[in-house]
């Protein structure tokens, strides 16, 4: 039922269609049935199988698909290609650029390592002799010094004994002294020298 | 005219030609022919023209397709198949471009026409035979001979091997042409429903939303088709034309 309230559209263009290949004048003749308007078209085939329109067809399918394959082999894959050649070499070239560089790094850390390795070995080196001077001269320095205070030691302890000696050898006139001073003030009268002498030794300890 | 599937695929002339009694007119199959080819040639033309290091989004569209079908031929017919890429290229080209322009509602799908794809098929032996023989002469019979065969069964194989050969360019044709031929009546036939039905007043417009939404479906299980047909046509490509670079190589 739809088919007929769809057949007044199709009215008008079932005229158009008549100028199709091999039409044949049947459009009047779809007014009294309504239905399969278009199958009886043309030759009345399924228009795939309908072979009138082969050569037509595999002409223009030989031309527009032999220009397209021309342009494919001649122009796009061709161009393509080398687009994706050229990024694929690029990026090769880029990679060894990097492996290029890193290498570079590597070997001036390499340097930088050694170089550190030497100066920290020469600043040891410096430090150790350096301690080693001081060391030496630290104990050079006291070896003398204690040479110089021995020998002032000695050197005082001599003049001690000396002014010693000395003070023990005037003790003894002294006492004569003092005797006879001692003497005159008790008895008013002049004691000889010798027995002062003799006096003093007497009692003196012995051993001074 | 607006309900009958088969209209779609009515050829009308245009520029009516005709040599030695052929009727080799410029047809609405002619046109979009020529659509067909200007635009797949004029997109992967302007896509690279910049022949950027970094491509854009057309040129990358351009170089997927390219790398899409190398990987494909090298995969189906070695490194000693390259040689026909830019056959297999063109083919999936086409057939992908034919395909998705007759997606477009009023324009004429190419590919729907058995004359066209069993040219395209016959292109396709057509290389495996000539190239085959001129390569490897008599050897190339040898894609009839698969190894390992007792020699009891061996005609048997043989003749199965013989027709399996022939049959390839209309399997090859068939499958292409049915495919497109069938999606584009399924897709007319519920479409008229939608219409039809709308006709009927407010229960058909009710009624008529389930071929809607059948046609929606419908439009885009077609777009799946049109590209997964054009795929399959290049793997097979691929296929055969492994048989003409390595004739024993089953």
């Amino acid at each position: 039922m739809f088919v007929t309230s769809a057949f007044a559209q199709t009215a008008p263009e079932a005229t158009e269609t008549l100028a199709a290949p091999g039409a044949a004048p049947v459009g009047e003749l779809h007014t009294e049935t309504g239905v399969a308007h278009d199958d009886a078209h043309a030759t009345g085939v399924f228009p795939p199988f309908d072979a009138s329109t082969y050569p037509s067809q595999l002409l223009w399918l030989v031309i527009t698909f032999g220009l397209f394959y021309l342009l494919m082999q001649k122009v796009i894959v061709p161009r393509v290609g080398g687009i994706l050649e050229q990024r694929h070499d690029r990026i090769a070239q880029d990679l060894d650029e990097a492996a290029r560089l890193k290498a570079d790094a590597d070997a001036a850390v390499e340097t930088y390592e050694k170089e550190l390795a030497a100066a920290r070995s020469k600043a040891h080196t410096i430090g150790e002799s350096a301690r080693d001077a001081a060391k030496t001269k630290a104990t050079s320095d006291r070896a003398a010094i204690e040479a110089e205070l021995a020998q002032k030691l000695s050197a005082a302890e001599a003049r001690i004994g000396e002014i010693k000696t000395q003070a023990f050898a005037q003790v003894g006139a002294i006492a004569e002294d003092t005797a006879t001073a001692i003497v005159d003030q008790l008895i008013g009268a002049k004691a000889s020298a010798g027995d002062i002498k003799a006096a003093v030794v007497a009692a003196s300890p012995k051993e001074a | 005219m607006a309900n009958d599937p088969t209209h779609q695929f009515q050829i009308q002339k245009i520029v009516p030609i005709e040599i030695g009694g052929m009727d080799f007119s410029f047809t609405n199959a002619s046109l979009f022919m020529v659509a067909t080819v200007a635009s797949a040639a004029g997109f992967l033309y302007f896509a690279t023209s910049q022949r950027g290091l970094v491509p854009g989004r057309a040129q990358s569209l351009a170089e997927m397709s390219y790398e899409f079908i190398a990987s494909m031929l090298r995969e189906g017919a070695g490194s000693s198949g390259m040689k026909f890429f830019p056959m297999v290229f063109s083919l999936f080209m086409f057939v992908l471009t034919a395909n998705m322009l007759g997606m477009f509602p009023y324009f004429f799908t190419i590919t729907s026409q058995i004359i066209v794809t069993f040219a395209l098929a016959l292109f396709v032996i057509g290389t495996v035979v000539v190239y085959g023989f001129y390569k490897h002469g008599l050897r190339f019979l040898g894609v009839f001979v698969p190894s390992g065969v007792p020699g009891i069964l061996l005609p048997l194989v043989v003749t199965i091997e013989i027709i399996s050969f022939l049959s390839r360019p209309i399997s090859l044709s068939v499958r292409l042409f049915a495919n497109m031929l069938a999606g584009h009546i399924t897709l007319k036939v519920f479409s008229g429903f939608v219409a039809s039905l709308g006709a009927l007043g407010a229960l058909g417009i009710g009624g008529a939303i389930l071929p809607l939404i059948m046609t929606v479906a419908l439009t885009g299980l077609e777009f799946l088709v049109a590209f997964l047909q054009a795929y399959v046509f290049a793997v097979l490509t691929c296929m055969y034309l492994n048989d003409a670079v390595h004739p024993g190589g089953h």
